[in-house]
C-alpha cells in the first residue's frame, strides 16, 4: 500500500483512523484487551507481589515450591532440546525430500496440536501404566515410568513435539532447497551444509519455535496432572503446585508461584514479538 | 547452479533447473545427503512419542467391546458432561469470533497509540500457563474479586458456573481468531476496497460484501481452532467451575475422575470420544485451509 504511487494523494498516513466508527473500534478494543487480557495479568502480578519481596520470595524458597520450580526447569532443559532435534529432521525430511506416505508423515507430526491435554496423559497411561500395554513388560524388569519425572518427560514431549517442525517447515518449504545444492555442487558434506548454510537461514524461525515449545512445557498442566502423581516435593512441577497450594487455601503462596510463572509468560511474548520482527512473521 | 547442472546432464535434471528458482516444492528428489538420517528420526520418534501411545489407548478402548463402550459413553452423567462442554465451547467460540474479528480488524486497519502492546497482549492466553489464567479467572470472578464485586450483586455468578467455563474457554483460546484472520486482512489490497467506494459502496457494503467474504475462510478456521480447543481445555477451567458433576463437570474433568477412582476403562472410552471430535476438527481445518487457499489464489 505504501509503495503504491496512486496512494500518494491519499492523507500521509492512511491507515490514521479517521472516522468516528473508527475510534469507536479502537475503544472497543482498549476496553476489551484491557478488562480480557491486561487486568487478568496485573492481577496475578499486583497479588503476588502485594505484601512485598520479601513475602514472596519466603513462598518461593519453601521445599515444595523450590523442588516444583527445579522440576519444571529440568523438563524444560530435557524436552526443548530434543523436539529442537525432532523439528529440524522432521522440516529437513518434509521440505527437501518426495516419498511416499509424506502426507500421513506430515499429519502425524501435526496430530499432538489436536489431542487435548488430559487425553495425551490418559493415552501415556495406557503405554506405560499398570493398566497399560507395556505395563506387565516394565513391571518384569521392576521399572516405573508412571508417576516418576519420567512421565512428565514423556508427556511433556508429547505435547509439545510439533512447536519446532511447525515453525520450521513452511519457512523452509519457502526458502527451496537451492542453496544448499549449490552447496553440495561445490563439495560440501552434509554436516557442512547444515551447520553453513541451513541453520544461518533457519535460526530465527528455529529459537521462535523454541520459545513456544519451552513456554508449553513450563505451563503444561493437564497432560502431566495425570500422569504425574502430583506427589509434593516429588513429581509436581510448578503449575500443579499451584492448583495444590490454591486447594490448600495458601493463596499467597498460589500467586507468588503463578506471579513466577506469569513474568515468565511477559518474557516469552517479549521474546516472540522480537523474532517475529527477525522471522518477518 | 551452473555446476550442478554441467554434472546432471539427464533430461530431468534439465527439467528441473529450468523451474523458477524458487520451487514451491523443492524436495522432489533425493539428491541432498540425510534423507535416511531424518526419515529415520523422524519416523521413529513419531511411532515412539505419538503414534504407540495413541495406539495402546485405542487398543484398550476396542478391547472394551461395543456394548461396553456404548454403555460407558451415553451414560447421563457422560452426556452431560459432553453437553456442557460442547454448548461451552461454543459460546467461547462465538465471543471470540467476534471479539478476534474486532481485535484482527483494528489492529490491521489502523495506527493508534498502544497498539504494539495490544498485539503483545493477545499472545498472553498462549503464553501464560492454564492453571496462572485459572487462578488468575476465578480470583477475578470470585464474589470478593475485582470483577465478582460488581457482577454478583447483579445476579451474575461467574465461578462455579457454567458462565465461569466459558470465561475460561474464551480466556485460553483467543489467540486463534485473531492470529488466523490477522495475515489474511493485511493481504486484502486498499485498490480492492477502493474500487468498491469509488463504485458508490457505503463502508459497511465495504466491509459486508468485499472484506468479509474474503476473510470468511481464515475466520471460520480460527473458530473451529478455538471451539477445539476449548473443548480439550482443562486446567483453567478446573479452577473456576467447582467441578459439579452434571453442571459444571466437563468431559477432560470426567476423565481426570474416572481415572482416580481406577475405572480405567471408562477413562479410555471417553479419552476415545475426545480424541475422535479432536480428529473430526483437524479434518475440518485442513478441508477449511483448503479451501482457504483456493480462494488466495482466485483473489491473485
Amino acid at each position: 500500500m505504501q509503495t503504491n504511487p496512486a496512494d500518494a494523494s491519499l492523507p500521509a498516513d492512511p491507515r490514521r483512523p479517521q472516522s468516528a466508527v473508527a475510534w469507536g473500534l479502537i475503544g472497543l478494543a482498549y476496553l476489551m484487551a484491557g478488562v480480557v487480557l491486561l487486568v487478568p495479568l496485573l492481577l496475578i502480578v499486583v497479588t503476588g507481589f502485594r505484601e512485598g519481596v520479601g513475602v514472596y520470595l519466603a513462598n518461593i524458597v519453601k521445599p515444595d515450591t523450590l523442588h516444583a520450580i527445579f522440576l519444571t526447569v529440568l523438563a524444560a532443559i530435557v524436552v526443548v532440546p530434543i523436539n529442537v532435534g525432532f523439528g529440524i529432521a522432521a522440516a529437513w525430511l518434509v521440505t527437501r525430500y518426495d516419498f511416499r506416505g509424506k502426507r500421513l508423515l506430515i499429519t502425524f507430526i501435526e496430530i499432538p496440536f489436536s489431542v487435548s491435554p488430559i487425553v495425551a496423559g490418559v493415552i501415556y497411561l495406557f503405554l506405560y501404566g499398570g493398566q497399560g500395554l507395556l505395563g506387565p513388560l516394565l513391571a518384569e524388569f521392576d521399572l516405573k515410568l508412571m508417576f516418576t519425572v519420567w512421565a512428565i518427560f514423556l508427556v511433556s514431549l508429547f505435547v509439545t513435539s510439533p512447536f519446532v517442525a511447525r515453525e520450521l517447515i513452511p519457512l523452509m518449504q519457502q526458502q527451496g532447497g537451492e542453496d544448499e545444492e549449490a552447496a553440495l555442487s561445490l563439495g560440501a558434506n552434509g554436516r557442512q551444509i547444515f551447520w553453513h548454510v541451513t541453520l544461518p537461514n533457519i535460526r530465527w524461525a528455529l529459537l521462535y519455535g523454541a520459545v513456544l515449545c519451552n513456554a508449553r512445557v513450563i505451563g503444561e498442566f493437564g497432560a502431566v496432572s495425570v500422569v504425574s502423581g502430583a506427589i509434593r516435593g516429588q513429581t509436581n512441577t510448578l503449575p500443579l503446585q499451584i492448583e495444590l497450594l490454591f486447594n490448600d487455601f495458601n493463596v499467597t503462596g498460589a500467586f507468588a508461584a503463578a506471579s513466577t510463572l506469569a513474568l515468565l509468560a511477559v518474557v516469552t511474548i517479549i521474546l516472540k514479538s522480537v523474532l517475529e520482527r527477525k522471522t518477518g512473521h | 547452479m551452473s555446476s550442478l547442472e554441467a554434472a546432471r546432464d539427464t533430461p530431468r535434471a534439465v527439467a528441473i533447473t529450468t523451474r523458477p528458482t524458487r520451487s514451491r516444492k523443492p524436495g522432489r528428489r533425493h539428491l541432498l545427503p540425510g534423507f535416511g538420517l531424518t526419515f529415520g528420526i523422524t519416523t521413529l520418534y513419531l511411532v515412539l512419542i505419538v503414534a504407540l501411545p495413541l495406539a495402546a489407548m485405542l487398543l484398550k478402548t476396542f478391547s472394551l467391546g461395543w456394548p461396553e463402550f456404548w454403555r460407558i459413553v451415553s451414560s447421563p452423567r457422560a452426556i452431560s458432561a459432553y453437553w456442557i462442554t460442547f454448548s461451552s465451547a461454543a459460546a467461547a467460540a462465538v465471543f471470540n469470533g467476534f471479539f478476534g474479528l474486532l481485535l484482527a480488524w483494528v489492529l490491521v486497519r489502523y495506527e493508534f497509540p498502544g497498539k504494539r502492546i495490544i498485539d503483545g497482549l493477545v499472545d498472553l492466553p498462549f503464553a501464560l500457563p492454564t492453571a496462572v489464567a485459572g487462578l488468575a479467572l476465578v480470583t477475578l470472578f470470585g464474589p470478593a474479586g475485582w470483577y465478582g464485586q460488581v457482577l454478583v450483586p447483579l445476579g451474575i455468578t461467574v465461578t462455579h458456573a457454567q458462565l465461569g467455563i466459558i470465561v475460561a474457554m474464551a480466556f485460553t483460546s483467543l489467540p486463534f481468531v485473531v492470529r488466523t484472520v490477522q495475515p489474511v486482512l493485511e493481504d486484502i489490497p486498499e485498490d480492492v476496497q477502493e474500487a468498491a467506494r469509488l463504485l458508490g459502496a457505503t463502508p459497511f457494503q465495504v466491509f459486508s460484501r468485499v472484506i468479509l467474504p474474503l476473510v470468511l475462510p481464515a475466520f471460520t478456521t480460527g473458530v473451529v481452532l478455538c471451539f477445539a480447543r476449548a473443548i480439550g481445555e482443562f486446567g483453567a477451567v478446573v479452577f473456576i467451575a467447582g467441578n459439579l458433576p452434571g453442571m459444571t463437570e466437563i468431559v477432560s474433568l470426567l476423565i481426570f475422575i474416572r481415572l482416580d477412582e481406577h475405572n480405567y476403562p471408562a477413562a479410555a472410552a471417553l479419552a476415545t470420544v475426545l480424541l475422535a471430535t479432536a480428529f473430526v476438527t483437524l479434518f475440518l481445518t485442513n478441508l477449511l485451509q483448503a479451501w482457504q487457499l483456493r480462494y488466495a489464489d482466485k483473489s491473485r
